[in-house]
Parts: structure tokens; sequence; C-alpha cells
């Protein structure tokens, strides 16, 4: 008998986990929850382990002489190693507790950035990134007058990476790029990336928000300098998240927050800095948040990362398959093949914030609009889209059912005369 | 629960302004005209109004692009106008204009309401040649403020 491991992911009895996938929303209508890329639910193993963080576990940490200080801190220092262990960091002290991939991204160009860039150095993003991977480099540009430069895009949503050998000048300190991009579904080659990027002398920043919860995520073989991911879109809980970086940058960087906890000795003429990761968790961190990550993280440890991948594969293609059919309906991105289980798409003639409205009174929960990719959106020649984003515990059966509530938001914006013809027909 | 959508939302009196709108196009010797857009939802609207010696709107058109609420409500918005005068539109409120649209909106499509408004608003300070008949400058702003509490803002 194969191992369970090998054996397909099953939703099913992993559903019965979820409490509010059980949810019927408008009355009866049972939720089709298609807005992972925003944010993920919860297991019920993760909300107990809340629960019992704060009933029975729960102390500021790094701080007190105390049991239950030293309770709370060990549970959290093991949570920093399930992700050391999860991304593949060789160092546990390489993985900083951030509120999240944002402020991991805003602390990289606050402390390196600030340090390291002189006007007209250069950073090099891709046309297809979040605005948290895009606004925080704008900002550095405006602090230190260097240069923002993109990667642009194919007609079909790749990066074209013929245009990289002339990107990559001797002036390109920083590729920062994501893994998969939250709109188009598009999974970048990341180590193809980091290696054209390293050889040309510049460093590597991996925006994993929408990789690591649903791929194998291997840091030093991916080359990634720095990666910043969140909890909350990984089964976690909100308001914690990730900043991965090599420790030989993370000592050389400048602290950023100052406060408690950062510092190894403050006298009133200065401060001297803590050693890694304190150094960059100043205040009070995410206690509980944190250890409600590494339950996240033991809970896709135990299905396996690799069955995620091919079980949201599947899906995605089938989604693909079965959008590509809706009349009037144009789809983003690459073929299923080379995508994450994001699907964005139009609806001829109707806009997006319609079509979210109408498949909403059948329960199912899709995003309109420009997911924080504003360029992107200019790029693809449109203000808005719709997005359905999939998570393991997504079904066939679900997208079945977004088919046939989008060929009703066909019905609904059909011309007058038609709508009449299809009521009386 | 009709077979044609939510009954209140995508009722036929706002599809049928959405899809034969009132107004739809260039006002003949406008007076007054102003454009906005929602940047988080692409909805664009561009007001064109006449306003007479009077003081009051003798043609009211618009022009834009967008979803259904915001492209509805400016058609019915521009219905409204035409006879009111300068002082009756000032004083129509964001209420008014929820209550104009008639149905149920969550916060957030609020917004793509209160488009039309906001751009009737600040066209009242936005003559094309003559003076602002309007006068009181600090009118816009109070309608953005107003807008402000009236509707939250979408996550970006």
């Amino acid at each position: 008998m194969a191992p369970i491991s090998a054996l397909p992911l099953d939703p099913m009895p992993l559903r019965a986990d979820f409490p509010i996938l059980a949810t019927k929303v408008h009355g009866d209508r049972p939720l089709i929850y298609f807005d992972n890329a925003a944010t993920t639910q919860r297991p019920r193993q993760v909300i107990q382990s809340l629960v019992d963080a704060y009933e029975q576990h729960y102390a500021n940490v790094h701080r007190g002489i105390h049991w239950l200080s030293e309770q709370s801190t060990d549970l959290y220092e093991e949570a920093r190693e399930s992700v050391r262990r999860f991304i593949g960091a060789e160092h546990r002290h390489e993985v900083v507790f951030t509120t999240g991939a944002t402020a991991a991204i805003n602390l990289v160009a606050r402390t390196w950035g600030d340090q390291q860039m002189r006007p007209g150095d250069e950073i090099l993003l891709t046309e297809m990134e979040h605005h948290s991977n895009i606004v925080p480099w704008q900002q550095l540009a405006e602090r230190t007058g260097c240069v923002v430069r993109f990667i642009p895009l194919t007609d079909d949503g790749r990066l074209e990476l013929s245009a990289l050998d002339q990107l990559l000048t001797e002036r390109t300190r920083l590729v920062a790029v994501t893994a998969v991009s939250n709109v188009l579904g598009t999974v970048n080659p990341v180590r193809e990336i980091a290696a054209r990027a390293h050889a040309a002398g510049a460093l590597v920043l991996v925006d994993g928000a929408q990789s690591v919860p649903h791929a194998v995520t291997r840091v030093a073989e991916d080359g990634a300098d720095f990666i910043a991911f969140s909890g909350h879109k990984m089964l976690g809980p909100s308001g914690v998240g990730v900043l991965y970086g090599r420790e030989q940058l993370l000592d050389a960087m400048p602290p950023f927050l100052g406060g408690g906890s950062m510092i190894r000795r403050v006298t009133l003429t200065g401060f001297e800095p803590a050693d890694l990761p304190a150094k960059f968790e100043a205040g009070t961190p995410p206690i509980v948040p944190a250890l409600g990550l590494s339950v996240a993280i033991a809970y896709l440890e135990q299905i396996g990362m690799e069955r995620i991948s091919s079980y949201e594969s599947m899906l995605t293609g089938y989604a693909y398959e079965l959008l590509a059919r809706v009349e009037g309906l144009r789809l983003f991105g690459p073929p299923p093949s080379g995508r994450s289980g994001i699907v964005s798409f139009v609806l001829q003639g109707i806009h997006a914030h319609d079509v979210a409205q109408i498949v909403d009174q059948d329960g199912i929960a899709i995003r309109a609009g420009h997911h924080c990719a504003m360029p992107l959106h200019k790029r693809l020649g449109i203000s808005a889209s719709n997005r359905a984003s999939f998570y393991f515990y997504n079904t066939r059966d679900e997208v079945d059912r977004l088919g046939a509530a989008l060929e009703r938001v066909q019905r609904v914006f059909r011309r007058r005369g038609d709508r009449t013809g299809a009521l009386t027909g | 629960m009709s077979i044609d959508g939510d009954p209140e939302l995508y009722q036929e009196r706002i599809l049928d302004h959405y899809e034969d709108p009132y107004h739809r196009g260039a006002c003949p010797d406008a007076t007054h005209a102003h454009e906005d857009d929602n940047p988080l939802c692409g909805d664009v609207i561009h007001v064109e109004l006449r306003i007479n010696g009077q003081g009051r709107v003798d043609e009211a058109w618009f022009s834009g692009d967008g979803c259904c609420i915001s492209q509805a409500s400016a058609s019915m918005l521009m219905e409204k106008l035409e006879g009111m005068s300068v002082q009756e539109v000032k004083q129509f409120s964001t209420q008014d204009m929820l209550q104009l649209f008639g149905a149920r909106l969550t916060p957030n499509r609020q917004k793509c309401c209160l488009l039309s408004w906001r751009v009737v608003q600040a066209a009242l300070h936005a003559p094309i040649e003559a003076t602002d008949v309007a006068g009181d400058p600090g009118a816009a702003a109070d309608a953005a403020s107003a807008e402000r509490e009236a509707s939250p803002q979408e996550a970006s």
C-alpha cells in the first residue's frame, strides 16, 4: 500500500477542519471561498492554538525570568525554527518575524536600501508586482535618488526575460521579484533570475506571499537573498509575517525600528543593537500569531507541499478550461502549466464589480478590482478584473458553480430585448 | 430570489438606466464641467451642466465608464438635476443620492453610486468660462468630507 503522502490530496476530509467553510451565506447558499490570494481560511487546529496560547502559555518573550515567560519564549523560538525548516533556511536567526510581507519588504528598503543606495543606483522590479513590492522602492528612490526599473511582460503574462541582460546593469543593486503573480498566477523562474542577477552583482529579494503557501520553498537553492511572506495567506493568523535574509546581509544592515528587544544596551548617549534576529524585532513581537503560524506550517507539512501543489495545479487547469468556454470571458496570464492557483478574467462589457456582486448572491467570494496591482492592470489595458484564487480545500464542484454563476451574470446583463426573450423562452 | 440576479440591486429600473441612460453625451452650451474617477475600481464620470442666469440647471449631461451602479446612478442624477437651483443641488446630500438610486448598497458600492454626486458638486465650482455661480469655494471640500463619512475606503 502506498504511503499516505503519495496519494493524491482529497479536499473533503480536510474541509472538515475549516469551520468557516460550512458557512451559509444569503440564506441557504454554501460559501464558496475563492479569495485565497487575499487571505486564506484557518483550520480549527490553528484557531485552537491561539486559544491555548492565551489560556496556557502567554507572557511576553525574551524578558522574564519567570516560568511563564520562559514557556512563551521557547514556543516563540520554536515557531521561528519551524519557519526556518519550512523555507529551507540555514540558520534560525535568519528568520525575522514581522507583521506581514509588506512590513518585511519595507524593512529591507528602509535598512539595506537606505544604507546602500546611491543616486543613480538601480532597483529592478517587474511589471507584475503587487503594490507592496513597488511602493517601498519608489519611496526609497525618493529618499536616495536611486532609480526603479521594470522587467516588461509578454502578452501572455510572463516576464520578458530576453530584456533582462539589458536591464541588469552595473548600477543594478537589487532585483525584487514576485515568485508568483497575485493576479496572473504566473510562476516566475526565480532561480534563473537570481542566477543572472547574482552574475551581474545584484542581490535578489523574492516576494513569496503567493508562493510560500502553495509550493515547496527552498531559499538557499532558489538563490534568494531575501524572501518576504505573510502568515495569513497560509492558514496562519493575520498580523504575522516573515522576512528571511542571508545572515551576512542581515548582520551588515542597520536596525529598523528602535525600541525594546532590538538593543544590547542603551545609554543616555546612544545604543548598541542586539544580535539577530532581535535586532529587527523591536517592541513586543506578534507572539501568539507566530505560534499560530507554526501550527499552520505543521498542518501544511502534514499534508505535504508537493501534494498541495499538484492538487492546486489540477484544480487550476480544470478552472482554466471551464472558464475559457464561457462566452465573452477573457482570461489573463499564461496557460495552466505555467501558473499557480490564481485565475483572473473579465467578462466582456460587464464591470468586475458587477460580476463579483452577482456571483456573491450565489455565495461565491471572488475578488474584483485591481488586486493591488494597478501598473499590471494598465499593462493589460483594463482598469479592473475578477480573480478566483484557490487553496487545497477548494473543489471541482465549486469551480462548476462559479461557471454557472458567470453564465447567470451574463443573463442579467443581456440586452433588454434578449433578456425578456430569455425569461419567456 | 429571482433567477435574474439580486432583485434589489440589478432591478429593471437600474438596468434600464445603465443600458439606456438619460443624457449621456455632451451638453450643448455647457457652463460648468468636471470629471473625476474612482481609481480603486476604475469608474470615471464626466459631467457637463448648463446653468442659466437665474441659477438653475437647464440641462445636465454625463459621460463615463464603469460599473452598472456608477453609470446608472449618474443617469438618474442627470434626470433629477434639471430644473433644480444651484442652491438645491448643493443641498442635495449623499443620503438624498443613495435614496434616489433606491437599491440597498453595501458601503463599498456606495462609493460607485456617489461618484456622479461628487462630480456634480465639484462641477458647480468649475465654470467653463464665466464666473463661479456657486460662490462658496469651501463647498467642494465639504462635499468630499461628507462623502468620506458616507462611505469607507476600499482596501488597495
